[in-house]
């Protein structure tokens, strides 16, 4: 599982997932946040082949897309959280 | 003349660098919201680490690159967050996205393209798992968030980044369960001598692994992964090792990769050729020593050309900034062209040597099990594709209209060069025979004009 190492004395922030609230810290990405707090995925592939967490973590496989309030699909890897954002799971 | 490059790696910061010494404003395009490339991936607003602590021994190397980038920044026309989604080669037109929705079409006269590399991925069962990530995953993971894969994760592939990326968990307090290493001692060990090329970098290398071993991390060269087990995350790793013999590792999450593939595809709209280079075992761009390619206009630098590192692409980067400026009878430094020109040709003799030490194990992916998940964006296994092979997809694109393999959502970035070992060995014939899955626009994933 996910494992927060370093660096991790930064401000607090809360978001919503799937109606969930989520504490994450200021200059963590959607992905890293989501699977720090347990999620344990960011979304289901289509074809019903299990969970997905993302990959490449750089904006190239395209795995872990997640849907932003306001902003529509977005790479959870390459989306920094803010406070208040509401994120839905596929 | 309007000149734009695309990418803030290494290699654009470096050819950037140089357009600006001549006089220039040129228009740079990166895709993330900050320069610096993977390798010198800052962390976001907040963190506090210093550089040593982030970047090691390439922190000297880190520091004066950002330093340059941002000293640069207000020089020219910079736009982050900045996607270049096409290439229209004949009007010479780029289109561009910023911050995922705001479209743009630039006109340019000269283009340099550096866009960088990615992991090569071998799948085994198991590798669409919550926690496997690739090996540049895994470390990025820790560089700019911070954070581990896995308390306990396992790193398997090949090459330089394998043993590093695990030093660094290992000193992170995540330690490795195992490295798996496909390659055998002795393949790494003939290529010793061309190695010297580069005798700082190999020391580095030899430095890392004795690390490695003294804080008691488990090494397996001349391994073989079996597969990922575990249901919805990672639970163990089942393996072989050189003797032929079985063992199942726990762990919790999986980092891998096998050397990296460039990120070619808007050289590939640009109508620059491929070829196939039989040494790195990857298709690439054509391009001459300087970076020109037999597009007029048209520059490549960096990963994103052929794989060299950082370091090289800092060098290439410059180098073919020099060459534009030349064919456009702008002022050009003629001593850093030749001593370019020196430190490039030595660092492609290392590179040389450092692809046959670390081989991609092409031999695993040609007998990947019928059942083995080969595609991961559209679910399609490697048995699917053997079955295309029969019905005339015999090339790769063929393949992929056939099979959907290579057709997802990351249009075959990560399955691409397994897929097509998959389909030469099913029709018999040399991996370079089935061609490569060509570029299409957009190149990566945009929304619908009027989509929310």
């Amino acid at each position: 599982m996910l494992t927060r190492l370093l660096d991790q004395n930064r401000r607090p922030l809360t978001f919503v997932v799937d109606e969930e609230e989520i504490t994450a810290k200021q200059g963590d990405t959607l992905l890293t946040a989501m699977l720090a707090a347990g999620l344990g995925h960011v979304r289901h592939s289509e074809f019903g082949d299990g969970d997905r967490a993302g990959f490449c973590w750089m904006g190239a496989c395209q795995d872990c897309w997640v849907i932003v309030e306001g902003r529509g699909t977005s790479r959870a890897c390459t989306t920094l959280v803010e406070p208040g954002m509401r994120v839905l799971r596929r | 003349m309007k000149v734009a490059v695309v990418g803030a790696g290494p290699a654009g910061v470096r050819a950037v660098e140089q357009l600006v010494r001549a006089g220039l404003e040129p228009t740079w395009l990166e895709e993330s919201p900050d320069g610096g490339g993977r390798i010198y991936q800052r962390p976001p607003a907040g963190f506090r680490r210093g550089y040593r602590a982030i970047y090691g021994a390439d922190a000297g190397r880190a520091r004066r690159l950002h330093a340059t980038l941002e000293a640069l920044k207000p020089r020219c026309d910079w736009r982050p967050d900045t996607l270049v989604w096409n290439i229209r080669t004949r009007e010479r037109l780029l289109d561009t996205q910023t911050a995922g929705r705001r479209r743009d079409t630039l006109a340019y006269d000269a283009l340099i393209l550096c866009t960088g590399a990615m992991d090569r991925i071998l799948p085994i069962p198991g590798w669409t798992l919550p926690g496997v990530t690739t090996l540049g995953g895994a470390q990025i993971a820790l560089k700019a968030q911070g954070v581990g894969i896995g308390a306990r994760p396992v790193f398997i592939g090949t090459g330089p980044l394998l043993v590093l990326a695990a030093l660094q968990y290992a000193k992170a307090g995540a330690p490795p369960a195992l490295v798996l290493d496909t390659t055998s001692f002795l393949t790494k060990a003939m290529a010793a001598a061309g190695l010297l090329w580069n005798l700082p970098t190999f020391l580095r290398g030899l430095r890392y692994t004795a690390a490695l071993r003294m804080k008691g991390v488990a090494v397996a060269e001349d391994a073989t992964p079996i597969a990922i087990e575990g249901e919805g995350k990672v639970m163990a790793l089942r393996w072989r090792d050189s003797g032929w013999r079985e063992h199942v590792t726990p762990c919790d999450a999986v980092a891998m990769g096998w050397g990296l593939k460039p990120e070619a595809q808007l050289a590939d709209l640009a109508g620059v050729p491929f070829r196939f280079d039989a040494t790195g075992h990857n298709w690439l761009p054509e391009r001459d020593a300087a970076g020109r390619t037999p597009v007029p206009g048209v520059y490549l630098a960096g990963d994103g050309a052929g794989i060299g590192g950082a370091e090289v692409a800092e060098l290439a980067g410059a180098r073919a900034a020099l060459a534009l400026l030349e064919d456009h009878a702008l002022p050009a430094d003629l001593a850093l062209r030749a001593h370019l020109d020196g430190r490039l040709r030595t660092e492609a003799r290392f590179r040389a040597a450092l692809e046959r030490a670390f081989p991609y194990p092409a031999h695993l992916a040609r007998r990947m099990e019928d059942a083995t998940l080969l595609c991961r964006c559209e679910a399609i296994t490697a048995g699917e594709l053997r079955a295309v092979a029969r019905y005339g997809g015999s090339e790769a694109n063929r393949a992929k209209a056939l099979s959907r393999v290579g057709m997802g959502r990351c249009q075959g970035r990560v399955c691409g060069p397994p897929a097509a070992e998959v389909l030469a060995a099913a029709l018999g014939v040399p991996v370079e025979q089935v061609g490569r899955l060509r570029g299409q626009p957009p190149v990566k994933p945009i929304p619908l004009p009027g989509a929310a």
